[in-house]
């Protein structure tokens, strides 16, 4: 299933607000993961010192990403594993789906990997006859609703026991039942021999070390460990910007990324990779697939860089008040919540997903939560910029003159005492006519559910200046 | 000496609540303060730089520091016009002539909690309101300028006031500027989520630091016929 395209966000929110059970499960989620990760970072007296290390780690890389790719690339082939590099989507699609049929893998068993979701690699692997098989619990039951995830590290979180039981009676033939014990003993049994069966697995990376050209992936169920160790071969992919200098540094990194994620001191397994395990257990190859896909264009802007520090560990999802509403398919990008807003227009290019900047009350919530300190507002308020400077080119969009010219009118008329005055005067004229008052379109949408305050009589200026 | 101080009163309490600069220039006297108001002043810019719109905005930014840089303290009563004026070097990082001039005013430019409490130490203003009272932690005023003490130290010196904490006081109300026109059910349903805790506060008044907040809330409490009364920081403080 393809996402809906972001223009529609306004109506996709909409929909998503009639959905009483959606919006129930997301307050549910998010309430939880809030509080478990503020039990989780209360332990850690240096928290705030650990987000600044991120930050600075994450910065001195990005400015110098080119090095310490060669660095990675080189170190990791020393190890005996092959990279390969992506420039786009298709690239990584056409990589993976080669090495695929090269190994004679119809049936491929992939952990969870939002790289992987983002070139829409299942797709691109269905198109040349091969089965990909999700094995984490989450993506599992949205490959078998034919959905996309709806969050970053809980990509069914929008859906309820009741709700996962409904479809594996209809897709598995299970007898009835919404225990969550009895669906993962169920989920568990075919997972297993898909573990058996398949010849080639898929990983995403969570961390790239240059310096030994080591990658490591989180998990929590042990699939990714199945995953990477069954099958005989390894395929991993791996976002360029997921880098770090040192092997050291993935101690800060560690300590930040499950707390922020699902409050956990440390996620249930840590797997490390350096080269394949050929001579005993293990795949006898190893690939890594680094994946560009828009993300070196990013670098060049010292602002709006900072979006390609994210770990990824969704705390901003949860802290977002929008998203708490709405969840993650009202975005229509495969990364949704605050970090979405800024990423997919990014990577897709604003003129597709130019709404999504704007579907922010700019609260700050999520800067406040990130471990990696990104500057949410700060890149939202300059893609909107970006985009309204976009649609000073761009064959204008329906309404947009007019909203042009309401601004260019309101800047005229707020740079100056005197003029600003009439202004205020011809308003207080303009608000008699109750036709203004019902038809203006912003005051229209503000009074559709709340009182429009009126304007004083006589201004604070008026006042001051009888006083005077 | 007493302290001179500029008013920004901002241009939503110009036009829509008078009463709320009235309210600032008592508080701001009773503090000591020489209160000036400068006429010339309009509007922070923050509409249109929030909306996309940097060349408009800009235009008035440079209007606000033209009008303001040769004060020695700018208060405004509202968290979120303050961390505007504060973010001015973001709109000027290509103009640093006046990113310089920008940022010498930004460090001047106090929201009127912040001012009492940080730069003159004043916590007891004498004020009586009598009144069941939630704080709303406004979204600017508490994570740009990291106002969460100040306001409630300047509360609890109020007479006969009782201040009531609600779960959901740091939840943002959906304002957001014309966020709350461009999406007004994602807006209103973050207000109901907001206004849905604070009933279970039993409060007779709602008040914060910013009246933009204020406005948003008292217009849903209006309409869905609550007797709760949206009241600004300002009002509470100078009430005698």
């Amino acid at each position: 299933m393809n996402p809906p395209g972001p223009e529609t966000f306004a109506a996709n929110a909409r929909a998503a607000l009639a959905d009483q059970a959606l919006r129930g499960a997301l307050r549910r989620a998010t309430d939880t993961f809030a509080e478990r990760r503020a039990a989780a970072i209360g332990g850690v007296p240096d928290w705030e010192e650990l987000r600044e290390q991120a930050r600075a780690i994450k910065a001195h890389t990005l400015a110098r990403l080119d090095h310490y790719l060669q660095e990675f690339t080189r170190h990791a082939e020393a190890a005996g594993t092959r990279v390969h590099w992506a420039r786009d989507a298709a690239e990584a699609c056409r990589i993976v789906a080669g090495l695929a049929a090269q190994h004679g893998a119809r049936r491929l068993v992939k952990s969870k990997s939002m790289a992987t979701e983002e070139i829409h690699l299942n797709a691109a692997l269905a198109r040349d006859g091969a089965e990909p098989v999700e094995t984490d619990l989450g993506e599992w039951i949205i490959q078998l609703a034919g959905e996309t995830p709806s969050h970053i590290i809980v990509p069914a979180i929008h859906k309820t026991k009741e709700s996962i039981g409904a479809l594996f009676v209809a897709q598995l033939g299970i007898p009835p039942s919404s225990d969550p014990q009895v669906l993962a003993a169920h989920a568990r049994a075919r997972l297993r021999r898909h573990f058996a069966e398949a010849a080639l697995g898929v990983s995403g990376v969570n961390f790239g070390v240059a310096e030994t050209g080591t990658f490591l992936v989180l998990e929590n169920e042990g699939n990714a460990r199945m995953t990477t160790t069954l099958p005989r071969v390894h395929v991993a992919l791996m976002g360029i910007e997921k880098l770090v200098p040192r092997f050291a540094d993935l101690e800060v990194f560690l300590r930040l990324l499950p707390r922020s994620g699902t409050g956990q001191h440390l996620t249930s397994y840590q797997s490390l990779f350096t080269g394949p395990d050929g001579e005993r257990e293990g795949p006898r190859e190893l690939h890594v697939v680094l994946l560009d896909n828009g993300r070196s264009g990013l670098l060049a802007d010292e602002l709006t860089r900072q979006t390609l520090a994210c770990i990824r560990c969704g705390a901003c999802l949860n802290a977002c008040p929008v998203y708490q509403q709405i969840g993650g398919h009202a975005y229509g990008s495969v990364y949704p919540g605050p970090i979405g807003a800024i990423l997919t227009p990014q990577l897709s290019g604003l003129e597709r997903a130019g709404t999504l900047p704007f579907a922010s009350s700019l609260c700050g919530a999520c800067k406040d939560v990130c471990p990696v300190k990104i500057d949410i507002p700060s890149v939202l308020l300059e893609l909107r910029a970006r985009a309204v400077e976009g649609t000073r080119t761009a064959p204008p969009r329906r309404g947009g003159w007019l909203e042009r010219l309401t601004w260019r009118l309101w800047s005229l008329l707020s740079a100056g005492p005197r003029r600003f005055a009439l202004a205020a005067r011809l308003a207080r004229l303009g608000e008699r006519l109750p036709l203004v008052r019902r038809l203006a379109p912003p005051l229209a949408a503000w009074s559709s559910t709340r009182e429009l305050p009126r304007l004083a009589p006589r201004s604070f200026r008026d006042g001051h200046r009888r006083k005077a | 000496m007493k302290r001179r101080v500029a008013l920004f009163v901002t241009c939503l309490a110009d036009q829509l609540w008078p009463a709320v600069g009235h309210a600032t220039v008592a508080v701001l006297e009773r503090a000591g303060c020489t209160v000036e108001f400068d006429a010339r002043q309009t509007c922070c810019a923050q509409p249109a730089f929030n909306a996309g719109y940097q060349a408009e905005a800009r235009r008035v930014a440079r209007h606000f520091v033209e009008v303001f840089e040769d004060c020695e303290a700018i208060v405004a009563p509202s968290g979120s016009c303050t961390a505007m004026v504060h973010r001015f070097a973001q709109l000027f990082r290509d103009e640093p002539a006046w990113c310089e001039r920008a940022e010498r005013v930004a460090a001047r430019t106090h929201e009127l909690a912040s001012f009492l409490v940080r730069e003159l130490g004043v916590r007891d203003l004498g004020a009586r309101f009598p009144a069941r009272l939630a704080w709303h932690d406004a979204c600017h005023g508490l994570r740009e300028l990291g106002l969460k003490s100040e306001p409630r130290a300047l509360l609890a010196h109020v007479r006969e006031l009782e201040l009531c904490e609600f779960a959901a006081a740091e939840s943002c109300c959906g304002f957001g500027g014309t966020f709350s026109v461009k999406f007004p059910e994602l807006s209103t349903a973050m207000l109901d989520h907001k206004l849905a805790s604070l009933a279970q506060a039993k409060v007779t008044h709602l008040s914060a630091l910013d009246g933009s907040c204020l406005m948003q809330l008292a217009g849903r409490l209006a309409r869905q016929g609550s007797p709760v009364k949206t009241v600004h920081l300002a009002e509470v403080l100078a009430g005698a």
